[in-house]
């Protein structure tokens, strides 16, 4: 099981903009990828491709997740999409 | 046989064409319905499955023929039709022995709530949430999906009301006019249809009866509707298309007789501002601030502040840009100043009345302001919405002073505002009267409630007589003469422009796109006339008789179709 921890970058949290940016990408992955925030046991995670799991996560702007995959290729995924969540998308 | 429904015109026009009712919302399901005879859990399982996917293959497609923001809400609703924990949750209530549709409801209905819990912008998605549920509940009952109707022709939209979030998608070259049995005078209706353009009725209770098809002939100067019109509507509609077009705003508003009236736009960014000086308003009567920041849980920053006032003030080099302070509560919540758990937001702490309960954003708007006017060409003048009293006055005035600008004002909203005019504006520079605030609170009718349109009428002589009152008010201040101007809907009206002038207001500021008309109608009154005219208005007993006297007066207004 690859793990990833990263820190989200948009201002307002991850709000409906950015959830579905990451939402879509997540769903595009060859693995399941899991969502989680940081120090939540690894069995509450939730789908990554879920906009509303996103969403209901409630986390704000230098909230701490956990991304999480099993199989081939897990650690590019990972890191593929923990750039998505590092980045500002309200900065445009 | 024609049949006859009325209602209030709130936009002018008369136009004939086919009914389009707005979808009724979807009514919910029952809690836990079973599976519909004959279905099996798979069965109902892929019918749930295939629901979602074709409401989110349709948001899609939307959202690909969208731009902008729009383009990016519609991707976003989309992704939430197919998301994929939301399906798992409804299938597994489906296994249960549910039907799709409550099962969907039940489902959505725990992210909607998840979300609320959240608080703020999360909690304002909760409403994407249940319209996504309502598409999916409409698409398994086969129902029209909710939302402005698709269809070639070009039609005049019924509905009961319309909220901000139906009227996003209309389309003014496809919707000949709006008809609402619900809704007044200032509601969001009234307002979108006079920035369109389009002939609009509202309050008009008994076209709940009208259908898809039906033919209609709307008049919405007198506020009739006419099902199956006849030969003399048709010659109204005929007159309306060929009316003379409108000669275009030349920048400078005045009477017959030279006696000016600046006339301004109302805009809340500087992509309004920007369309509003092309338009050639003369400035601007009102920015409403709280635009730049709807929706925003925390307060903006200095520099975002003065680049969003700069963009406005730079597009009225020279010219006149009254800045409002944030007005926020009742219907404009601003999650970092308003309470959304009083009772009764429209008498609650809003407007100037929130620098009490949150000390220190308007002294920071006022800085922010100050540095954006200090590096623009524009004269500025400041103002605070929701002013009772003058002591309030004299503090905002103060406040403006300590943060270096010059003009300080107040907006005349609040009856007691109007009746201690003088004292009021002898604390400030000048005054401008919002009348859909000053209407609801005079008449004390709220402004979203259709059963109280004909109340919520700025041709009420009561709401006339306090706009006097303020002018009076003004001409007698301490210190000498203060301006009044009219910033709210009333000023867009042609003929109540010419009562407003005659009661002494100095300037109009309206959307920018009343512009040609107010401007029109004014060019064919002298001063004396108008004054005249709005003796009449203050003497009615009636919102219709005022207008219906006044309207006599005006034959142009028919020339142009107003």
């Amino acid at each position: 099981m690859a793990e990833r921890i990263a820190t989200i970058a948009s201002r307002v949290g991850l709000h409906a903009r950015p959830a579905a940016i990451f939402a879509e990408a997540a769903g595009d992955q060859p693995l399941e990828v899991t969502i989680a925030l940081e120090n939540e046991p690894a069995e509450d995670a939730l789908d990554a491709s879920s906009i509303l799991s996103l969403m209901g996560l409630g986390a704000a702007h230098g909230t701490k997740v956990v991304l999480r995959a099993e199989g081939e290729g897990a650690e590019a995924v990972l890191e593929t999409l923990a750039g998505i969540l590092e980045t500002d998308h309200d900065a445009t | 046989m024609s049949q006859l429904f009325s209602g209030v015109g709130v936009s002018a026009g008369r136009v004939i064409g086919p009914v389009r009712r707005m979808p009724e919302p979807i009514a919910a399901p029952a809690d836990g319905a079973p599976l519909p005879a004959g279905a099996s859990i798979e069965s109902e399982s892929a019918r749930l499955a295939e629901a979602t996917a074709a409401v989110a293959a349709g948001l899609k497609a939307r959202a690909a023929s969208a731009t902008g923001d729009a383009a990016a809400v519609l991707k976003a609703t989309a992704l939430m039709a197919s998301d994929r924990t939301l399906l798992k949750s409804a299938t597994k209530l489906v296994a249960s022995g549910t039907c799709a549709e409550s099962a969907i409801w039940e489902a959505a209905d725990a992210v909607a709530t998840q979300l609320g819990a959240l608080g703020g912008y999360m909690a304002e998605r909760a409403t994407d949430v249940l319209d996504v549920r309502a598409r999916i509940v409409a698409h398994l009952r086969g129902t029209p999906a909710p939302g402005i109707p698709d269809s070639d022709e070009p039609f005049v939209l019924c509905a009961v009301d319309l909220a901000p979030a139906d009227t996003a998608t209309l389309d003014p070259a496809r919707v000949l006019g709006l008809v609402t049995s619900d809704g007044g005078p200032q509601s969001h209706t009234a307002i979108i249809a006079r920035s369109l353009g389009l002939p609009a009725i509202v309050a008009a209770r008994d076209t709940t009866s009208l259908v898809d098809g039906d033919l209609i002939f709307i008049d919405g100067i007198d506020g009739t509707v006419v099902r199956d019109p006849g030969t003399e509507e048709s010659a109204l509609a005929e007159s309306y298309a060929s009316r003379e077009a409108l000669p275009g705003f030349d920048g400078s508003g005045a009477l017959a007789d030279g006696h000016l009236v600046p006339l301004l736009a109302n805009v809340g960014s500087g992509a309004d501002a920007v369309a509003a000086a092309a338009a050639g308003a003369q400035g601007v009567g009102l920015l409403r601030t709280e635009f730049c920041f709807l929706g925003r849980d925390i307060e903006p920053s200095h520099q975002e502040q003065v680049a969003a006032y700069a963009a406005v003030f730079d597009a009225f080099d020279e010219a006149k840009v009254v800045v409002r302070t944030l007005d926020a509560g009742a219907d404009k919540p601003l999650p970092f100043l308003t309470d959304d758990t009083e009772p009764n937001p429209a008498l609650g702490v809003r407007g100037y009345r929130t620098d009490s309960a949150v000390p220190g954003v308007l002294a920071r708007q006022l800085d922010a302001i100050a540095e954006a006017a200090a590096g623009s060409g524009a004269e500025v003048w400041t103002m605070a919405p929701m002013i009772s009293t003058p002591a309030e006055a004299a503090a905002f005035a103060a406040l403006c002073t300590a943060a270096g600008l010059k003009v300080p004002g107040v907006m005349v909203e609040v009856p007691s505002a109007a009746l201690l005019a003088r004292a009021l504006t002898s604390e400030v520079a000048f005054a401008s009267i919002g009348t859909n605030d000053l209407t609801q609170y005079t008449m004390a009718a709220d402004r979203q409630l259709g059963a109280l349109a004909e109340l919520n009428d700025p041709w009420q002589p009561a709401v006339l007589h306090l706009v006097k009152a303020t002018c009076d008010g003004g001409a007698a201040a301490r210190g000498g003469f203060r301006p009044v101007g009219v910033c709210g809907e009333a000023a867009a009206d042609p003929a109540l422009a010419v009562v407003l002038v005659g009661l002494g207001v100095t300037t109009l500021s309206m959307n920018r796109r009343a512009l040609p008309a107010v401007a029109a109608i004014l060019k064919t009154v002298d001063l004396p006339l108008a004054r005249r005219l709005a003796e009449i208005a203050l003497d009615a007993d009636s919102a219709e008789a005022a207008r219906a006297a006044v309207r006599t007066a005006l034959p142009e207004l028919d020339l142009y179709g107003l």
